[in-house]
């Protein structure tokens, strides 16, 4: 086996010229978390392994008119300090922090977790309810993606070679939204998600005027339940309402059976999770 | 084989070293610079055992390449101590028999230092979701989570 190369850029240019130049044998290092078990375990042996954390524009967080961009290597830790984010994007925020422990916090990143492509990523459903743009650069330059676009099944996304994801953008958004995210898991805390689900919701005058629904681990990748946001939008999040969302999921579900869930369990989760953030992020909405 | 090389600070220590591009923080501090207080308990970052802090973040040394280390300021359980005078919570862990077997205890011990140096005053909830990355099979954690309170209401009362 080749011994690896180890490069830590300064700029994403240079870290994408650092890919390009390994043909496909370059694996990019946020935090690690998955990187390095996964070499440990034999099933990657990256010939290069480019380290982003030099890099400022992927370790920053920071406000531009009302949206907030999240490097795409910023610490699940570095997150859970910032108060700004924490108040305009509760959900995200809190999906992020779900990741691990206080260990992997330290190191984990929102760019992490969404290449790594786990079907139960736990921050992927939260951005993708946020409505978050991923900004991606590779050989050809920069593109804008939407999160929900990532994702192509379990370990795989649809970036393509050589591209990196450089930084997230959650949007501006009106008074009175708010978001939320949950997860079921067997424990309190240490654990993969059996289902995950991320509500952002606009509220104006009591009636929902904007909503995005994503679940986790109920299909090969993170879904955008459009059904779901329809039953809120235009509704006062009564009882019928919540309902029609909840059999939206439901129906959105493709789990598979594992030892963490049943697709039956699953499937009946996902419309109780979705239930309760919405009821989160409501409360949020009006106080916002 | 071209090996990277790396300066940095450990327990205060400006320290320079070679490693494999691959070669973990924890093969580093144990096997090229002997300091073997940090312990390999599963090697993928679900036992705690190998805690460090790096530039005041709690991270497990097994998740973090030798090479990532390069100006950064390292936090081990050989720098816990001043000299022979313990840290408050290594006399409390052993006042209070917050340990058995000791493999996990220097993870623990640094957790819990990185928890109180933010939390200067946790709840009981607050310790166990604090040391929950870190596994301990002999105690049931009950010690661990009274000696870290403990420790944590007497450095409130010394700092009033």
């Amino acid at each position: 086996m080749m011994e690896a190369q180890y490069r830590a850029p300064g700029s994403v240019d240079e870290a994408v010229a650092l890919m390009a130049g390994a043909g496909g044998k370059g694996r990019v290092l946020a935090g690690g978390t998955d990187l390095l078990v996964q070499m440990r375990a034999g099933m990657v042996a990256p010939g290069l392994i480019v380290d982003v954390k030099r890099i400022a524009e992927m370790t920053a967080i920071s406000q531009i008119a009302g949206a907030w961009r999240v490097g795409a290597a910023v610490t699940g830790a570095e997150i859970h300090d910032h108060a700004g984010l924490k108040k305009a994007w509760p959900g995200v925020v809190e999906a992020i922090n779900l990741i691990g422990s206080k260990q992997v916090q330290g190191r984990a990143s929102a760019g992490g977790n969404l290449c790594n492509a786990s079907p139960a990523a736990d921050s992927v459903p939260a951005l993708v309810a946020a409505g978050a743009i991923a900004t991606v650069q590779g050989p050809n330059g920069r593109r804008e993606v939407p999160v929900e676009q990532i994702p192509a099944g379990p370990g795989k996304t649809s970036l393509k070679p050589g591209e990196i994801v450089v930084s997230f953008t959650l949007p501006a958004r009106p008074a009175g939204s708010g978001d939320a995210y949950l997860r079921l898991i067997p424990r309190t805390e240490m654990d993969i998600a059996v289902v995950g689900c991320g509500v952002n919701l606009t509220m104006k005058d009591g009636t929902c005027t904007a909503a995005r629904v994503a679940l986790g681990a109920v299909a090969p990748t993170v879904l955008l339940v459009e059904g779901a946001a329809k039953a809120l939008v235009g509704s006062k999040l009564d009882d019928k309402a919540i309902e029609a969302a909840a059999a939206a999921c439901r129906a959105a579900c493709k789990p598979i059976d594992d030892k963490r869930g049943t697709i039956v369990y699953r499937t009946k989760i996902a419309g109780v999770l979705l239930k309760r953030a919405v009821a989160i992020a409501a409360e949020r909405a009006r106080s916002n | 084989m071209s090996k990277t090389h790396v300066t940095t600070t450990i327990n205060g220590e400006p320290t320079e070293y070679l490693c494999e591009a691959s070669q973990s923080m924890l093969d580093v501090l144990r096997d090229e610079l002997d300091l073997t207080g940090t312990k390999e308990g599963c090697g993928s970052g679900d036992c705690g055992a190998c805690s460090i802090i790096v530039d005041d973040r709690l991270v497990c040394a097994c998740l973090m390449l030798g090479a990532e280390a390069e100006g950064r300021r390292v936090l081990t359980i050989e720098g816990m101590s001043h000299g022979d005078k313990l840290h408050p919570l290594q006399q409390k862990f052993i006042e209070m028999a917050a340990l058995q077997c000791g493999v996990c205890t220097p993870g623990m011990l640094i957790a819990a230092k990185a928890l109180l140096d933010r939390n200067p005053n946790p709840s009981e909830t607050e310790v166990r979701f604090g040391l929950a990355g870190n596994l301990c099979r002999c105690t049931g954690y009950d010690k661990i989570v009274r000696a870290v309170l403990d420790v944590a209401a007497e450095q409130r009362e010394t700092t009033r």
